[in-house]
């Protein structure tokens, strides 16, 4: 005979499934189903119609390691990305300190300021950056006035730069603005108060305390900005093939079509995705030893 | 050595916005002594204590730490430490990281941070908990780290913010005595502050008494209490019978002032007052005796009539009303060992209060 416990237990668990079994069949059915397929794909070939071949082979990662147009694209993106994330930190940390230092009332409209882009549709709000930069736009119309004359702004990848910052710098701030409102400011008149200036009383105090907000925001910004290709496209004027716009021509516009090499592409990007934040993870948990 | 200046406040203001925190503040605090700075919330005695660490900076006035003009000069930059309300500790650091923080800022070598941080916990008696984590401490070990981290610093003079508001009563006591006998080993001069005026007398060489931003008085524990030189000191400090009335005249040393329903009552001036002064009269319910009737009232007497009799341990607390809208407290300490409490003091018995004018104060405001 169960004892009562024991029989709670059970019902317990019993509920829990149910709770959780509509979630669980959803990230089934529609992420890791299509994980498993891009996975089998990637090991296959295509034929000239662009249909996917049922032939095993390796052939599509060699492609990846041997061609410069693919290793370039890795490059590009990675350092895009890690450049994206570190202006967006040094943009951000600044800017989320002013957020949680501000009078409570102000925080809050803040913080809305931040988030009301989200209202408008991202293409929408990257079409109107080639309004801003266009060579007859409106940044290029001040420095004509002011004597300056126009600049390619334009279609280059300075462009593809500011428009992705400018799309994920609210990623980065609030997960920062989390990290810095919990802050206790106290500690840094206590780390003053014991000898140490400013610099050294952010690095030794601030930064490690903060550092779960600089992961997460980092790791926010990092993983979208290293597939993205609607912003290189759309700003960069498509000179230069990021990962993305690779992989979506692959999928979509190659003649002809190359699922399993796209497939592959994919593959390798989770994994390098999956090494660098591994990586990143330990430096800064070492970090906040 | 003690009778040389640790700090001095020179006409300190301190301002936010249209408040004034501090109003004209001088003061000196002798080397090596346990100074308290006492006050209700607000009086500004958390602010002096800032403006002293260096957080804030006066409005007006100078602050000067053993002669030195102390102006602008940042925190990181002045001879003290502090003792946070909270703490402060760093919680991703070590006990002993804690600790060695202030030393690692002054770039003393490895192994002297080593050999201060041990003996900076053996003067706490934290030893064995260097790898703790503050979070891992309970609140009157976290103080004593709080305070080890100052302390390792031989700071000149040590601010203690309210360090033991957040402990329980039982510890409270126990951490006040420990940081008496700790400042008296130590030798640094203490700058207290607290709210709490038991622990301010309990602990302190002298006292400042501050109310809405102004020093009202310094002075020892018993001067403090015994001599409050105005009605808010008194009121403070202790408990007291106010009794409301103008000064009529003089007799020997006493001034004498008669309350609105013509009783007389005398008392030590802090100072000459002239005739017609709206003055208080302030006695200490320990202070005044209580009488059984013998027909004739002693001198400085009054009839009256017991009202409450509240026993509490280690005294008697009596109410007795004077007359239609005065009562007067009296504590009595209960020196006989007895559970027979029927002879004592029953309500609505009639008795005397005896009010010894050389334990009565008269104040102004």
């Amino acid at each position: 005979m169960a004892t009562l416990q024991q029989q709670q237990q059970r019902r317990d668990r019993i509920r829990l499934a149910l709770l959780l079994t509509p979630g669980l069949l959803w990230l089934l059915l529609f992420f890791a189903l299509p994980l498993v397929i891009i996975f089998i794909y990637s090991f296959m070939t295509n034929d000239a119609l662009g249909r996917v071949v049922y032939e095993p082979t390796l052939n599509n990662y060699v492609t990846i390691f041997t061609q410069s147009l693919y290793v370039n694209a890795y490059w590009r993106s990675i350092w895009t990305s890690v450049l994206t994330t570190v202006i967006c930190l040094l943009i951000g940390y600044p800017l989320a300190v002013f957020i949680a230092r501000s009078p409570q009332q102000w925080r809050m409209p803040l913080l809305m300021l931040i988030l009301i882009p989200f209202w408008t549709n991202f293409l929408v709000r990257i079409y109107a950056w080639q309004i801003i930069l266009a060579n007859n736009g409106i940044i290029n119309g001040l420095l004509e006035i002011i004597g300056i004359g126009r600049l390619p702004l334009l279609n280059n990848e300075g462009a593809t730069l500011v428009g992705l910052i400018y799309g994920e710098l609210p990623f980065m701030v609030l997960p920062l603005y989390a990290a810095i409102d919990r802050f206790d400011f106290t500690l840094m008149e206590a780390a003053a108060d014991l000898g140490a200036n400013k610099v050294q009383a952010f690095l030794r105090i601030m930064l490690p305390m903060t550092m779960p907000g600089i992961v997460a925001g980092s790791v926010l910004v990092f993983i979208p900005t290293l597939g993205q290709f609607v912003v290189s496209e759309l700003l960069g004027g498509a000179k230069v093939d990021y990962l993305g716009n690779l992989i979506q021509r692959l999928f979509l516009r190659a003649n002809p079509i190359n699922w399993p090499l796209g497939s592959a592409m994919a593959v390798l990007m989770m994994l390098v995705l999956l090494v660098l934040i591994m990586m990143y993870f330990r430096v800064t948990s070492e970090e906040e030893r | 050595m003690s009778d040389s200046i640790a700090i001095e406040l020179r006409d300190v203001v301190k301002r936010f916005g249209d408040v004034i925190a501090v109003d004209h503040v001088n003061l000196q605090i002798r080397d090596g002594e346990f100074f308290s700075l006492l006050g209700p919330s607000g009086c500004g005695k958390t602010s002096t204590l800032r403006m002293i660490a260096g957080f804030e900076l006066p409005t007006a006035g100078s602050i000067l730490i053993h002669g030195r003009e102390m102006g602008i000069t940042p925190p990181h930059l002045r001879p003290v430490n502090t003792v946070f309300q909270s703490y402060a500790l760093f919680p991703h650091m070590t006990v002993a990281q804690n600790v060695a923080f202030g030393l690692e800022m002054r770039k003393k070598p490895k192994d002297e941070i080593a050999r201060q941080v041990k003996e900076a916990l053996e003067l706490v008696r934290l030893s064995g908990l260097e790898e703790r984590r503050p979070r891992q401490l309970s609140g009157g070990q976290q103080q004593r780290v709080a305070l080890a981290r100052a302390l390792v610093n031989h700071p000149e003079v040590l601010l203690l913010d309210e360090p033991l508001g957040a402990l329980d009563q039982k510890l409270r006591k126990e951490m006040q005595l420990e940081l008496k006998s700790l400042q008296a080993r130590v030798g640094i001069t203490f700058v207290f502050v607290t709210h709490d005026q038991e622990e301010a007398l309990t602990m302190s060489d002298r006292i400042a008494v501050m109310n809405k931003g102004k020093l009202l008085q310094v002075g020892t524990p018993t001067e403090i209490y015994e001599r409050p030189n105005c009605r808010f000191v008194a009121d403070f400090i202790g408990e007291t019978n106010f009794i409301d009335g103008v000064v009529i005249g003089r007799d020997g040393n006493y001034t004498v002032l008669e309350t609105p329903e013509g009783l007389r009552f005398r008392g030590l001036a802090t100072r000459p007052l002239s005739d017609g002064t709206a003055v208080t009269y302030s006695i200490r319910p320990e202070k005044v005796r209580l009488l059984a009737p013998n027909g004739e009232l002693p001198p400085n007497g009054l009839a009256g009539t017991v009202m409450t009799v509240n026993y509490i341990g280690s005294d008697t607390r009596i109410t007795v009303r004077i007359n239609d809208r005065r009562t007067i407290d009296i504590w009595e300490q209960n020196t006989r060992s007895t559970l027979d409490r029927d002879e004592y003091w029953q309500p609505g018995e009639a008795a005397v209060i005896v009010c010894p004018p050389d334990n009565a104060l008269v104040l102004s405001e």
